[in-house]
């Protein structure tokens, strides 16, 4: 097992310890000499699996979990189903005990299931329980292909108890060879009248959700964008585009839900819920729900996307049904460059002439939305708590001359990384949990941290506090495996999004408007995030409350990371 | 002209509040403004985000601000009707993000220097 695994070039297996898959742990340790993959200790499988999440939006490749094939599993799941919804490979290797004479005991038969990866099926792409060591082999060097095959998803290996422990009686036993498939790509024939559409819009628009896969799909991105002189509204799913290019569109205080109003030809690149971006629903509430689409009359809606090679039925994260006029089933970034070529032909002076027009405007406002976030930034600069605006304006200041990855989501910080910082390269942002599970933010920073700390990157992660609390303990493996990470907190000390919704309601209903804090607040006691980082051995300060302290904080924060340590600061910040 | 003749009864209705209530009281408006939730959407200093607009040196006046809260535009934000929310409080709340101090313009923040495009 341990010989196939390592033909795989997997870098690392994080897990918590498990009698089920003892015998392979065992033998990754000292039969493999603990390399390719190296064992990341971890103290909870949920925490295992969102390491694995951030760790392969980095490097672009799985991690390995295990974890029992029952209660570790249903630790894990969550965060397996995060990286399902956000597109994300994992290899997830799970122990189990088939047999019944080879259960020792009540903890084995408790620990024992009959359809392993039942729980999960619903949220990964593939899985198989091979019952010889010729069949793991082979269905481990498949399930890695799979995996990595667009679009990327987990997958599910069972490593037999029986076969991890007892003698090897197979005979000519071989490792297949692992080889990769080309990635999907879009018809020929759909690509070309994609192309004649954007050619001939008076205004189009490419809204990017996941459509850089890889640092090339940044680079066809921007070839893409500038052959049009075409907006880019990105939603932030992935670094998609360069945020200080010239045309990248205002994104707004949510990237997410980007404005189309204005534009003819609607190209859309793995955007997840792509109806909802093309469509506004009565925000906040449920109050007599109101939808109408948010495209002008006659627009047309072209969408290349791969999500549809691997759609399930029972968990909703395929969103609603889009009417596009032209859907293109195939990864985007594998389609780019015909999409590219194809438009290049097509442009001819007439036309180019009006997209050098059109660029000059999208340029020309592209300033005047800058200049505005930035006088917005300055309303409560010197608030305390710390507002937003000013904690990311404050990191800013300080990684800005670095070579940085901001590997947390900024949407809780009403995006004021996005609307302040110049990103530029690929791991220079990753992106959401993809299932919006909480729990994801910590360890996936620190997976995330892992796979920039060769290439000697500062990792930073804004954290917010409701989530860390899901799994403070990953603190420990950073420290433990020294992990350089800075995470500075947006601590507004409250699962505040849910606060909102209830102080809504309150309202809504004419009482309680004073209630909102009961079952969302996470004060009285306030929680001392520092005290709780020291104790699993992380360097960290506050709760820092003042904005004039932020900068010197962060500096020594740096110098730490620098040194190859993970930090954290506690920031009290306003709610948003 | 249909539109202003629906909405003069509620600016009368405004403008009578407003002659009734007494002058706001910005501290107690800050103590509401926090007791009652409202800086969860709009901040703590009214600077307003994702869920919530700017409400500091709002340029409605205490009537425009007091038939927005009581008569919002459908799914911006919940009605703070007079039974949660009493004209007199919602004058003090007002007189608060009134004194909030104005905003620091960018051109005076170095940090928020812009980068080239």
């Amino acid at each position: 097992m341990v010989d196939v695994i390592k033909t795989l070039g997997i870098e690392y297996c994080a897990a918590n310890p498990g009698s089920s898959f003892r015998g392979l742990q065992e033998s990754l340790i000292n039969y493999g000499g603990n390399k390719s993959p190296e064992w990341l200790t971890c103290t909870h499988e949920e925490s295992s699996a969102a390491m694995a999440h951030g760790y392969a939006k980095i490097e672009g490749k799985p991690m390995m979990i295990m974890a029992h094939g029952t209660v570790g599993l249903q630790h894990a799941s969550m965060a397996i189903y995060n990286a399902y919804a956000d597109r994300v490979p994992m290899y997830i290797v799970l122990g189990n005990i088939l047999d019944i004479n080879f259960r020792r005991g009540n903890a084995e038969w408790v620990h024992s299931v009959q359809d392993v990866a039942s729980m999960v099926r619903d949220y990964i792409k593939w899985d198989d329980m091979p019952v010889t060591l010729g069949h793991f082999a082979e269905s481990a060097v498949r399930a890695y292909k799979i995996s990595m095959t667009p679009p990327y998803e987990p997958v599910v290996l069972v490593a037999d108890g029986v076969l991890q422990e007892e003698p090897i009686e197979e005979k000519n036993l071989r490792i297949p060879r692992l080889v990769m498939s080309a990635p999907p790509q879009g018809d020929s024939a759909a690509v070309q009248e994609a192309a004649r559409l954007l050619v001939a819009a008076e205004n189009p628009v490419i809204v990017t959700g996941r459509a850089a896969r890889t640092p090339k799909g940044v680079e066809l991105l921007v070839e893409l964008a500038e052959t049009l002189q075409a907006t880019v509204k990105d939603q932030r799913m992935r670094m998609n585009f360069p945020s200080g290019h010239a045309l990248y569109g205002d994104p707004g205080q949510l990237p997410q839900s980007p404005n189309v109003a204005d534009y003819d030809v609607i190209l859309g690149l793995e955007v997840q819920d792509f109806w909802g971006a093309t469509h506004k629903q009565t925000p906040l509430n449920r109050f007599g729900m109101e939808n109408r689409a948010s495209t002008k009359p006659g627009a047309k809606i072209i969408s290349i996307s791969a999500i549809e090679l691997n759609h399930k039925s029972n968990y909703q994260d395929f969103g609603r049904y889009v009417e596009a006029d032209l859907a293109i089933t195939g990864d985007a970034e594998a389609t780019l460059p015909a999409l590219v070529e194809a438009v290049k032909k097509l442009i001819t002076s007439d036309r180019r002439r009006v997209m050098q027009d059109r660029g000059r405007k999208i340029a020309e406002a592209g300033v005047k939305w800058r200049q505005a976030h930035r006088e917005t930034a300055g309303i409560g600069w010197d608030a305390s708590p710390i507002s937003t605006a000013r904690l990311a304006a404050e990191i800013w200041a300080q990684v800005k001359n670095e070579d940085w990855s901001l590997v947390s989501f900024d949407r809780m910080q009403s995006s004021w990384p996005t609307r302040l910082w110049d990103f530029k390269k690929h791991y220079q942002y990753i992106g959401a949990q993809g299932g919006a599970g909480i729990g994801y933010g910590l360890p996936a920073a620190v997976g995330a941290a892992l796979a920039n700390k060769k290439h000697g990157r500062l990792t930073i992660n804004i954290q917010n506090d409701g989530d860390l609390n899901y799994a403070p303990g990953t603190l420990w493996t950073a420290a433990h495996h020294q992990i350089p990470l800075l995470s500075i907190m947006h601590n507004n000390r409250a699962y505040h999004e849910e606060r909102m919704y209830i102080q809504m309601f309150g309202a809504k209903f004419d009482r309680g408007i004073e209630n909102g804090d009961i079952g969302c607040a996470l004060n009285n006691p306030n929680i001392d995030y520092a005290s709780i980082a020291k104790g699993y051995g992380v360097y960290a300060e506050g709760p820092i409350t003042e904005p004039k302290d932020l900068a010197p904080a962060i500096r020594r924060g740096i110098q730490r990371v620098k040194a190859g340590e993970p930090v954290l600061l506690d920031v009290v910040t306003q709610p948003r | 002209m249909k539109k202003l003749i629906l909405l003069l009864p509620l600016m009368l209705a405004a403008v009578m509040v407003y002659a009734q209530t007494k002058p706001g009281d910005g501290a107690n408006g800050k103590r509401i403004f926090m007791r009652d939730g409202c800086y969860q959407c709009h901040g703590t200093v009214g600077q307003g985000g994702l869920a919530g607009a700017r409400l500091a040196q709002t340029k409605l006046s205490l009537a425009g601000f007091t038939a927005y809260v009581r008569n919002p535009p459908p799914g911006s934000m919940p009605p703070y009707r007079a039974k949660v929310m009493t004209d007199q409080e919602l004058a003090d709340i007002y007189a608060y993000v009134q004194s909030v101090p104005p905003p620091v313009p960018a051109a005076d923040i170095p940090i928020l220097k812009l980068h080239s495009p």
